[in-house]
């Protein structure tokens, strides 16, 4: 029994020995390549402010304002005037399109009749005036 | 372990024949005994005592060992840690209130000479000179020779020059990494931003500090590593700042100025949405300040707050409204307006010699902007009120906004008092302040009579300062500013829909030799707007004006700033998101005539 004990206990002496041999190992390159990361972070922030740097350079006010009065041809632009606000109740609405198909759709300023009504729900009798009910 | 038996039968009985006494032997035979078991005792003793030392001396290695090492060993970022801070560029960058950037850094190399290194000094000089033109060949060769081991030869460069450099191919040239204050928008807002410039310098990095402006007020605050991913965010708003300065430097320009500044200022938060002076300069190459001369007439000077100016007449409000919160007056109340008013050894006259009186509502000493009416009502008000009532306005202390500047402008207030001071100073002279002091105090009667702490940082919300007149006081005075403009002396600023309110202020700059300049004068127009629900105040200030287009020179502020407040107000308004209130055509009034 003791020599089979004395067996095993080495075996696992030699596994642990074995797992911390490549825990070590994995850790220095996990460890190698959060460095590397690290410094690709720090490279791309840096770019990142170099562009963010760029961005603003190229659109700072003065550059926008020379290149809106020399493409002012295609684009029209001026800058913004207190008569270019307006109310929502001037904007005109679009004409409805007509589909095709759709053209002999009744004017909706027609009178339309209306069926499927009984006298007690129209009322008392009087039934030529409410069953030829215009909507006005 | 053959014991031995403490009476061995054989000594005994020889010794019972012997006549002696048996007990001895037992007694010499414990001794034994026990001198054995002591000798065992004490081996193991030594045993336990010599692994004790050992431990203690195997741990007090380890202690001696380890606080070596850390002793002996650079530190080191632990590199478990999460990737956080430490990477983020080291000065915080500095954002409009739109998070538009005004301020960032850029990385770059400086250059620097080892010359022990150095193949060929002459070599390096002319290369280095055809690079930079600064540079003088023969002093560079002259200082690389003369046996020194370091020199800087230049802070910053670019890409381009230090491949040029690298081309040289000397091993006597080397780079250290910079980081380097970056303003994109190069003049804009440059009385704002200040500018940057290296501290303590290294091989490998450098300390960016500021040197004037925001960049020098809240230093610690851009460069606390806590901080440092952050931006700054300021009120100011870059489009508005941009439309200012144009519409600023076109005034400049047509008027012949000298100078120009112009602050735009929320009444309720006290946040400065713009803040322009002229002439400006690049913060990215900032220039150095004059030796000699005025100083106020370097583009560094910041007009805006630095510039203490006599007001002039835009200080005739505050006394009428001093009057009406004192319960003086109302604005239909005549006051006596007969011009010239002697006073002593002194004369008051009017704006060319004018005579507005004999009598004057109210109302109409701010529109027609009558010296002599205001100067009757602050004899009313007296010295001591008024004087107390310029304190609560902020006229006695420099303001506290946050540029390094604005400690420095110190408003310069009468030491004493005589009426003769009360007289001048109710119509703005005798008494010179800044214009951001002028901005502050109209803030006051634009948001309903409450003091505001103006700032230059973003999210401000309405501040609940003291209160220095009542609301009804606030309203009146705005009522009769928009008077001033509707039909007085500001009509030029009268944009369509925006209900402008205002007063103009001419004053003659002092001289040296302790007169006034009637040819150089300081105008300045105070405005807030819309005037029914004021929500910004406009101060829009030219240093020596003249507007040519008539017959004669015409030098007043109503011919001068208060066109280019208006222009200003037209272009920026919109911007504000402001919608243009179409207001209510004037009703028909009964016209006399006569038949």
């Amino acid at each position: 029994m003791r020599p089979v004990f004395f067996v095993l206990s080495f075996l696992v002496v030699m596994g642990l020995a074995f797992w911390a041999y490549r825990e070590n190992y994995a850790t220095q390159a996990a460890l190698r390549e959060m460095t590397q990361l690290q410094n690709e972070i720090a490279s791309l922030r840096e770019a990142l402010t170099l562009q963010r740097a760029e961005w603003a350079y190229l659109n700072r006010p003065e550059r926008l304002r020379e290149l809106a009065t020399l493409n002012f041809d295609r684009l029209g632009l001026l800058p913004l005037e207190p008569v270019q606000f307006g109310a929502a109740a001037q904007v005109s609405y679009p004409a409805p399109t007509i589909l095709p198909g759709m053209e002999g759709f009744p004017d909706i300023d027609a009178p339309v009749a209306v069926t499927g009504q009984t006298d007690s729900e129209t009322g008392a009798g009087n039934a030529a005036s409410s069953v030829d009910g215009q909507f006005p | 372990m053959i014991r031995t038996p403490l009476r061995p039968l054989a000594r005994i009985l020889s010794a019972r024949q012997k006549g002696e006494n048996p007990d001895t032997i037992e007694r010499e035979n414990l001794r034994l005994r026990h001198e054995e078991i002591r000798d065992k005792s004490r081996a193991r003793a030594e045993v336990r005592l010599l692994f004790l030392s050992l431990g203690f001396l195997a741990a007090f290695a380890t202690i001696g060992a380890r606080m070596g090492l850390l002793a002996a060993t650079e530190p080191m970022e632990p590199r478990t840690a999460a990737a956080g801070a430490e990477i983020v560029a080291t000065r915080a960058d500095i954002t409009d209130r739109n998070g538009r950037i005004l301020a960032t850094n850029m990385q770059t190399y400086s250059l620097y000479a080892q010359p022990k290194d150095m193949v060929d000094p002459g070599r390096v000089a002319r290369e280095l000179a055809k690079i930079f033109p600064e540079i003088d060949p023969v002093a560079l060769e002259r200082r690389l020779t003369d046996g020194r081991s370091f020199l800087w030869i230049r802070r910053v460069m670019s890409p381009e020059q230090m491949q040029r450099v690298h081309e040289i191919g000397d091993p006597g040239l080397l780079f250290g990494p910079r980081e380097m204050r970056l303003y994109p928008n190069g003049q804009l807002a440059a009385h704002v931003l200040g500018g940057a410039s290296f501290g303590a310098e290294g091989v490998s990095s450098a300390e960016v500090i500021g040197t004037a402006g925001i960049e020098k007020a809240l230093d610690a605050r851009l460069r606390d590593p806590a901080q440092s991913g952050t931006p700054l965010a300021l009120s100011i708003d870059l489009t508005l700042q941009a439309t200012i300065e144009e519409v600023l430097a076109t005034g400049k320009t047509m008027l012949n100025a000298k100078g120009a500044a112009a602050i735009l200022m929320d009444v309720r938060t006290g946040e400065i949405l713009s803040l322009a002076s002229l002439p400006a300069f690049d913060p990215n190459d900032r220039p150095n300040p004059l030796v000699k001369g005025d100083p106020g007439d370097s583009p560094l000077f910041n007009r805006a707050v630095q510039g203490v100016y006599e007001l002039g007449s835009t200080f005739k409000i505050f006394t009428v409204a001093n009057a009406l919160n004192l319960g003086l007056v109302e604005m239909e109340t005549m006051v006596d307006a007969n011009a010239p008013k002697r006073w002593g050894r002194f004369t008051i006259k009017e704006f060319q010699n004018k005579n507005y009186g004999p009598l004057l509502s109210v109302e109409d000493v701010i529109v027609k902007s009558s010296n002599v009416g205001t100067a009757n009502l602050a004899l009313m008000i007296g010295a001591e009120r008024q004087a107390a009532f310029f304190q609560s306005l902020g006229f006695f202390q420099p303001t506290t906004i946050e540029l390094v500047e604005a400690p420095g402008a110190r408003p310069i207030v009468p030491k004493r008092w005589p009426d003769i001071t009360t007289i001048t100073t109710s119509y703005g002279h005798g008494i010179s302040a800044s214009p951001m002091h002028l901005a502050v105090a109209y803030a006051a009667i634009a948001n309903g009579g409450v003091m505001v702490t103006p700032t230059l940082l973003q999210g401000g919300v309405p501040q609940n300062g003291p209160r220095v007149m009542s609301e009804e006081t606030a309203r009146d005075s705005v009522n009769m500013l928009r008077s001033v403009v509707a039909q007085g002396t500001a009509t030029l600023s009268d944009v369509p829909g925006y209900q402008v309110a205002g007063k103009t202020g001419t004053a003659e700059k002092p001289n040296a030799q302790g007169g006034y300049d009637t040819d150089k004068v300081v105008n300045t127009f105070a405005s807030l707007f819309p005037a029914d629900d004021p929500k910004y105040v406009l101060v829009v200030t030219l240093d020596e004006p003249v507007e040519t287009s008539g017959s004669e020179p015409r030098r007043t502020a109503g011919w001068t700033a208060v066109p280019v407040a208006g222009e200003i107000i037209r272009r920026t308004a919109p911007l504000m998101g402001l919608r243009p209130v179409v207001e209510p055509p004037p009703v028909d009034e009964l016209t006399a005539v006569s038949n």
